[in-house]
């Protein structure tokens, strides 16, 4: 199949884990009794639940940055899009329930004066036409984004400041009262999801399966991109961009398609985060926000996509650890994680590991391994030039032999 | 002998003919009105001191530079003006960098890969399969550049004789119709040197090739008609023994 050809062992293993946390998080939450030591309450599930949106988002992050080098300070804006997308589907199932039992408005319109719905609210009491949007509202800003600032040749810090800059405007349009999407407060007091109460346990096991499954469907589309002659193709523009150009490749196309695919992999994540936190607000496009999903990534291990979620799970345990006992600190804390991994760990904990396992496989054997390995290398390299003087004398000996014209 | 004007001809019987190219970089003219025509399948080394302008010539060709004036003909017909990088590269003009640059973090098999002629649109290459004939085209241009046991390895590891030759196998790869090649014995031992100028001869028996060069040695080896650039213009054209003849040549590679 498409999606599973480049998985390999280590994909397959880490879909596998991901199934397992889908079954047992709603198992050890709706099975097991209270009592019972491994009960997962509703906070836990909804929690992971969290974690798990996060993990995708990393996974969009690390598509883009690891694999093709674009830093993109701007994705929690595409993900608060997709958020907002599902939020407005929750307002419209509130229906008459809103504190001002109003059956065609949401209960801040009704505060703002409004008397009908704005155009852009429109259908969105539709499941599927909600969904759509999911992926359709961040997949057409970064396609129109990128369309600008990738045929402009806008990289490196340049282009990173330019997303940040985009998520902060976004950030002030969405404070705005009269943009119709709630203004500060943002859009709250879901109360249900396709008709199944969001404060039920078993809606909250099925939200939490849910993203397992998205989680696991990112995962195997990102492996599929990057492991496809496309991802190669990514790198290529990473490490050598100008080289790829000339190798006849539309750098510009491959940026574009893989930076709207990311977009719409942050909006699906920002879908699910919704439900399962209750509220979507502009605080969602803060700049620090944006910041705080690459540091996830560059903890995690960019380039390996396994790390991006490993990254998201542990930045955010630590957060919410932190954040319980001493919240003004956490900002410091996240900055001199973001330092200490720059310079003790560049390649992250996943490279750190793999660089770990490679020394434990070399300290083991013959001491004399790498001397050999550098007399092996210095033979191939003799041999190679040896190839070159055969064909060398080759070509003489054809052209001595050849007829003078 | 008095300086040999542009040689009469016309942009129909070429592969690439330049008129008149000027390219400024504030106020200092790295080109300055450079006119050149490589016939089809033609060898040509071109020569010349440091700051020539050889390098800028290629960047003009493939699209890198936009000229301020001038105009530059592929195949007769075709403006190369009015394309960019990849088109260019498309249209079957491949080049070598004076400074090898290949993809480190790739194979040597998967640089040859991503060279190889073939779509190159996103799509193409997602759903993109090997093909039998293309591992055989891989396999093929190993041998030939002598980088078979090195397939596997990053090509970051390659020394730097093995990278240039990586990046001539690239250039074969992508089946260009002309080959631009800059500096490709640089920082070579004698014994690649000869093994370089043997490929590219072996290599301009069926491509236009345009190889820029400071050995003189290797020069005398290619064996084939040279252009002498100073200061952004043609100074001599001829074989080698002639432009070495030419007292203005002398003087500009002896020093004023
Ligand atoms: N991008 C650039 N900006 C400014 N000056 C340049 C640029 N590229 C080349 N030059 C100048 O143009 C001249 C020709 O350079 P180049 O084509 O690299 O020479 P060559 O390859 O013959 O040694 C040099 O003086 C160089 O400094
Ligand atoms: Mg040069």
């Amino acid at each position: 199949m498409f999606l599973t050809r480049h998985l390999g062992p280590g994909g397959w293993w880490f879909l596998l884990a991901i199934a397992a946390v889908a079954v047992a998080v709603p198992y050890c939450n709706l099975v097991l009794p209270p009592a019972h030591p491994f009960h997962a309450n509703s906070y836990i599930v909804s929690l992971l639940g969290k974690y798990l949106t996060y993990a995708l988002l990393a996974l969009a992050v690390d598509l883009i940055w690891g694999f093709c080098g674009i830093l993109s300070l701007g994705h929690g804006a595409f993900f608060a899009l997709g958020g907002y997308a599902m939020g407005m589907y929750l307002m419209r199932q509130i229906g008459d329930r809103g504190v001002y039992a109003n059956p065609l408005l949401p209960d801040f319109m009704v505060f703002l004066n409004w008397t009908e719905l704005p155009w852009y609210w429109w259908g969105f009491s539709s499941f599927p036409y909600a969904m759509l949007m999911v992926l359709l509202v961040p997949g057409a800003l970064a396609f129109v984004f990128g369309w600008f600032a990738f045929r402009s040749r806008v990289t490196g810090v340049y282009l990173s400041i330019i997303t940040q800059a985009v998520t902060y405007a976004l950030l002030l349009a969405f404070f705005r009262n009269d943009m119709g999407f709630g203004g500060n407060n943002g859009l709250t007091d879901f109360k249900d999801i396709l008709g199944y109460p969001l404060q039920a346990g078993s809606t909250r096991a099925a939200l939490f399966a849910a993203s397992a499954i998205a989680l696991a469907l990112g995962f195997l589309i990102a492996r599929a991109v990057t492991g496809s002659k496309l991802g190669k193709v990514l790198v290529a523009i990473r490490d050598a961009e100008s080289r790829t150009r000339f190798l006849g490749y539309r750098v510009e196309h491959y940026k574009l398609f893989v930076f709207t695919l990311s977009a719409m992999m942050a909006g699906v994540a920002g879908a699910l985060y919704v439900p399962q936190v209750g509220i979507i607000n502009p605080g969602e496009f803060s700049p620090a926000n944006s910041i705080e999903i690459v540091i996830w990534v560059a903890v995690g291990g960019r380039g390996t996509l396994v790390g991006a979620v490993v990254g998201a799970g542990l930045v955010n345990y630590g957060k919410t650890v932190f954040t319980t006992a001493m919240p003004e600190l956490w900002l410091f804390a996240l900055g001199a994680l973001f330092i200490a991994v720059t310079l003790f760990l560049p390649r992250g904990v996943l490279g750190a590991l793999g660089d770990y396992v490679e020394w434990m496989r070399r300290q083991k054997p013959d001491p004399l391994a790498h001397i050999e390995a550098q007399r092996q290398a210095r033979r191939e390299e003799a041999e190679s030039t040896e190839h070159f003087l055969a064909l060398a004398a080759q070509a003489r000996a054809e052209r001595e032999a050849a007829p003078a014209e | 002998m008095t300086r040999p004007a542009p040689r009469p001809g016309n942009a129909s019987d070429s592969i690439l003919y330049l008129d008149g190219v000027t390219v400024s970089f504030d106020g200092f003219r790295a080109l300055n009105a450079l006119s050149l025509l490589i016939a089809p399948g033609e060898l040509r080394a071109i020569i010349g001191p440091n700051g020539a302008g050889k390098t800028t010539m290629m960047d003009v060709i493939t699209g890198k530079t936009k000229p301020d004036t001038g105009e530059i003909f592929f195949e007769g017909a075709i403006d190369l003006k009015a394309h960019d990088e990849a088109a260019i590269a498309q249209l079957g003009i491949g080049r070598k960098f004076q400074k090898p640059t290949v993809f480190e973090n790739h194979t040597v098999r998967d640089n040859l890969e991503l060279a190889l002629a073939g779509k190159r649109g996103p799509f193409a290459t997602l759903f993109h399969r090997l093909s039998a004939e293309d591992a055989d085209r891989i396999d093929q241009l190993l041998g030939i550049i002598g980088l078979a046991k090195s397939a596997e390895s990053p090509a970051g590891g390659l020394s730097h004789g093995q990278k240039q030759w990586l990046e001539i196998g690239m250039l074969l790869a992508q089946e260009p119709k002309l080959l631009l090649v800059d500096e490709p014995a640089a920082g070579m031992t004698d014994a690649e040197t000869a093994a370089t100028s043997e490929l590219l001869k072996a290599i301009a028996r069926d491509h236009s090739v345009v190889v820029v060069e400071h050995d003189m040695a290797f020069v005398r080896d290619l064996d084939c008609r040279v252009t002498v650039l100073h200061e952004g213009s043609v100074l001599a054209e001829g074989t080698l023994d002639q432009v070495s003849a030419e007292p203005r040549v002398v003087e500009v590679y002896l020093g004023r």
